[in-house]
């Protein structure tokens, strides 16, 4: 019995073996979420070129600083940037098997992302309530939130994913052996990260 | 099995010779920073788009190579991270005619010609 059990654990440790990708060896979920993240940098891509085709020479584009706070944005940028970094040394912390490193740090991500979304709340609510904003009334306001919103919904479904991990790491369930997990979430949320900056730059500061 | 210690061993080399993420951290707030300055300057239209697009490309840059990890990773990945990058130049050079058009528009118009509204059609 425990002949045939070892033979059948060997062929299947050689199928995992032949249908392991090799682009990302011994974590296939890392691939899978560089696809995933391929396919939402399309989407991102075609608004931020569809943006620039709208804005390009278009003579009656207001000048966003006369309606965005550029300080506080800033602000916001430096939080997902600190919130990156805790997110590194989240990983590192579970691939070291310092559980205390990996839950502190997975905890200052979560807070970075809820201060990210708290700030563009306020910022939403000062646009549509004082500046009277609108996603109809003319394109400057459309493509301001659809860009924003989008990319505030992402960063919404990392902190939701983040606590998940935070969570699962809290009941024990993400020991050193599982740090790929953290690894793929961290690939997610650096991505919210990289087209926030883009976003900064093409929206607010152009 | 050997040969996969040895592949393990020398990624984690990989990923440490690269600068430490606080490093990464220090580069990206300085990158942010100057882009602040560069904003806040008097630059002629066209040098100031220039910088802000180069400097936020650089801190994107360097999010995907030290903080995703590409830098250390298979380069094939570089392939999956390329792809939206090459398909997003296409749709901007598709949307090149129609830019040129309108350009070309506004060297012949004047810009109140632009923005005014059209004529309401006489009454009757």
């Amino acid at each position: 019995m425990s002949e045939a059990l070892a033979v059948d654990a060997h062929a299947q440790s050689a199928i995992v073996d032949e249908y392991e990708p090799s682009l990302t060896p011994g974590n296939s979920g890392k691939l899978g979420m560089w696809t995933f993240l391929a396919a939402d940098a399309m989407t991102f891509g075609a608004a931020i070129a569809a943006y620039g085709a709208l804005r390009y020479n278009n003579v009656n584009w207001p000048k966003p600083a006369d309606y965005l706070g550029i300080t506080t944005t800033a602000v916001m940028t430096f939080i997902l940037i600190c919130s990156s970094v805790t997110m590194v040394e989240a990983i590192s912390g579970v691939k070291e098997g310092n559980q205390s490193k990996f839950k502190l740090f997975m905890f200052g991500t979560i807070l970075g992302g809820l201060a990210f979304l708290t700030m563009q709340a306020f910022e939403w609510h000062h646009l549509l309530i004082e500046r009277r904003m609108s996603i109809h009334r003319d394109l400057f306001d459309a493509t301001f939130f659809i860009l924003t919103g989008f990319h505030g919904c992402h960063v919404l479904g990392g902190v939701v994913y983040n606590t998940v991990i935070w969570i699962r790491g809290l009941m024990g369930k993400i020991p050193q052996s599982k740090a790929g997990l953290v690894e793929i979430a961290g690939l997610y949320w650096h991505f919210v990260d990289l087209v926030w900056i883009l976003i900064f730059t093409f929206v607010y500061l152009i | 099995m050997a040969a996969e210690a040895a592949m393990e061993s020398n990624q984690a080399h990989a990923e440490h010779s690269g600068p430490s993420y606080i490093a990464v951290f220090i580069y990206l707030s300085v990158l942010t920073g100057v882009e602040l300055l560069v904003y806040a300057m008097n630059f002629p239209t066209d040098l100031k788009i220039g910088l802000l697009v180069a400097l936020a490309l650089a801190k994107a840059v360097l999010v995907a190579m030290y903080f995703m990890h590409l830098a250390t990773e298979h380069k094939g990945l570089w392939v999956i991270a390329a792809t939206p990058m090459v398909l997003v130049a296409f749709c901007y050079l598709m949307l090149r005619p129609d830019l040129s058009k309108r350009a070309w528009a506004h060297i012949h118009q004047s810009p109140t010609a632009v923005t005014e509204p059209a004529a309401a059609p006489p009454q009757s």
